[in-house]
């Protein structure tokens, strides 16, 4: 592979400007992973803040090595409907010549699409915080990265049989959002409940962190959703004023909810309404006008808010409700989608509401053969992966926290007591941990 | 009347209140401290810093009761607090000389023996 190869390898052209909004894109995308990271960390207990922290890092090094070497050509090389092929593995011929389709280079374009598979994994984590072996995740998180995401990127972005049928999913609402919120029930199933879940108050130890993280991850979604055109074009512009638009409707009903069922707005609820309303608005964001993303706003709250009162009086302890938030509200904006798609706006094709009702059948499609496909890849990997290895810590060593049981770390360590031992003699106690027997 | 201190691991702090409810033992004082009994230390590590750490979390419990309440209360932070595995904790009891209600001003028994409601 030579240089001179790779500038000429595709016929087109690349846009300096677009590329540079792509290169920032990019950044604002990535530094999702971590924000996700502290809004996870804030809503689990103290005694697990880093561990549930490290499992949004872990997604940063297993994805993005396993995107490199074959998830980007399994989601964006031709290959078939279902599957792209490996002509793309290891990054091959993916150069400084534009991606097809598009006016920035394909080694950008590579990077970009590989923190949407960053954060995706991350997302996951949420459903299984407080409980799953460090080790079985890293496994996890690798293999989920391409038999999970990078199937269904390529199913919505890659050429594959959604997009070919004309699914509209603008910035990832099949793959990040029904794909993590999906394959989060199925992950939570396997596992299992925590031990103290349903006996004890579970209550998250640091709002703070939740409503930082809320805020950070927003100001990313501004490259998540206004970097899914891949210009400074009409649709990237669209998609990035929606950002700002469906988030804030989400907000102001979700308070309303918050009034009429607990008579006070809550701080965690509101963080919780950013996100879904970031989530809503994922596949809608280059498609709909921006008075049909307050709408979407307003009204997708709703089935969300549901979720979330609902989910914790059953017994499955799908921890941080990755379903309700990401699962339930990417549906509501793939189906929205559907009836609100308007191509005065989007320059591509308009819903039910304007006139085109079979744009609905494809929304709707996708909203079935996702979840479907999410959850059983999911399960399946989970317990294929359990035959391997534990999955989850043992009751003591959750009793015990496991920052210190995983990492041998504490978020708040206070060095009260701590004595300072030689390097040499290395780490040769173990920790602590009795049998639960 | 006695003051039973039962120094217990902070994950069991829930049985522990949960048996004392079951023991009618109503009126308790609970604060988080930091010990060491014959438990192995944890090590942690900081970067290039290895450090033993040699105090753990515990919670601790006060509970001021009536003579027939002592064993009651014995067995509930004994029974709640167990995991059968070193570092569960102690129990102390020592002699009260004098309590009293502020509220009422009440002293002894009455002070200690929870209100009917």
């Amino acid at each position: 592979m030579t240089l001179p190869v790779l500038i000429a390898a595709a016929p087109g052209r690349v846009d300096a400007g677009d590329t540079a909004w792509m290169l920032v894109a990019t950044a604002l995308v990535l530094m999702m992973t971590p924000a996700l990271g502290l809004f996870y960390a804030g809503l689990v207990r103290g005694k697990n803040t880093l561990n549930t922290f490290m499992m949004c890092v872990a997604a940063l090094a297993v994805a993005t090595v396993m995107w490199a070497l074959v998830g980007y050509s399994i989601a964006f090389d031709e290959g078939n409907a279902l599957i792209g092929g490996l002509d793309h593995a290891f990054l091959r011929d993916v150069g400084f010549g534009p991606r097809e389709g598009t006016t920035i280079p394909h080694l950008l374009f590579m990077a970009f699409q590989a923190t949407f598979c960053i954060v995706t994994v991350a997302l996951v984590s949420g459903a299984v915080a407080e409980r799953m072996r460090f080790g079985a995740y890293l496994v996890f998180a690798a293999a989920w990265s391409v038999l999970v995401y990078a199937v269904l990127a390529h199913w919505a972005f890659g050429g594959g049989w959604l997009q070919s049928l004309g699914t509209l999913d603008f910035a990832g609402g099949v793959a990040v959002e029904m794909g993590s919120g999906f394959s989060a029930l199925a992950a939570a199933l396997v596992v299992g409940a925590r031990k103290d879940y349903g006996r004890q108050a579970l209550l998250p130890h640091n709002a703070v962190y939740v409503l930082l993280g809320a805020g950070l991850l927003w100001f990313g979604w501004f490259g998540f959703n206004g970097g899914s055109g891949f210009s400074t074009g009409s649709s990237g512009v669209l998609a990035f004023t929606n950002t700002l638009l469906c988030p804030a409707a989400t907000l102001c009903v979700w308070f309303a909810l918050d009034l009429i069922r607990g008579r006070q707005v809550t701080a965690i609820g509101a963080a919780t309404a950013i996100i879904v309303g970031c989530v809503l608005i994922t596949p809608a964001g280059g498609y709909v006008s921006p008075g049909s993303a307050l709408l979407l706003g307003a009204l997708g709250a709703l089935p969300s808010y549901a979720g979330i009162v609902w989910r914790p009086r059953t017994r499955v302890d799908e921890t941080l409700d990755v379903l309700a938030a990401h699962g339930v509200a990417g549906l509501t904006g793939i189906l929205f989608v559907g009836f609100f798609a308007q191509e005065l706006w989007n320059g591509v094709g308009d819903g039910l509401l304007y006139g085109n009702a079979a744009q609905l059948g494809w929304q709707a499609l996708a909203a079935v053969a996702t979840p479907v496909y999410a959850f059983v890849v999911t399960f399946a990997l989970l317990r294929v992966i359990g035959l391997l290895m534990p999955l989850r810590a043992t009751e003591r060593e959750e009793a015990l926290g496991m920052d210190v049981v995983q990492h041998g770390e504490e978020a708040y360590a206070t060095g009260e007591g701590a004595i300072l031992i030689s390097p040499e003699d290395g780490v040769r106690a173990p920790v602590p941990v009795a049998d639960p027997g | 009347m006695k003051l039973v201190i039962g120094v217990v691991r902070p994950e069991k702090a829930n049985d522990v209140m949960e048996a004392l409810y079951r023991a009618e033992v109503r009126g308790l004082s609970v604060s988080r401290v930091q010990g060491h009994g014959g438990e192995l230390d944890r090590v942690e590590t900081y970067r290039g810093t290895t450090v033993q750490m040699r105090l753990s979390e515990k919670v601790r419990f006060e509970v001021a009761v009536s003579d027939p309440y002592v064993e009651p209360t014995i067995n509930a932070l004994c029974e709640g607090g167990s995991t059968g595995e070193v570092g569960d904790g102690k129990i102390f009891v020592v002699p009260l000389e004098r309590v009293v209600r502020i509220r009422t001003g009440e002293t002894g028994d009455s002070a200690v023996t929870p209100v009917e409601k």
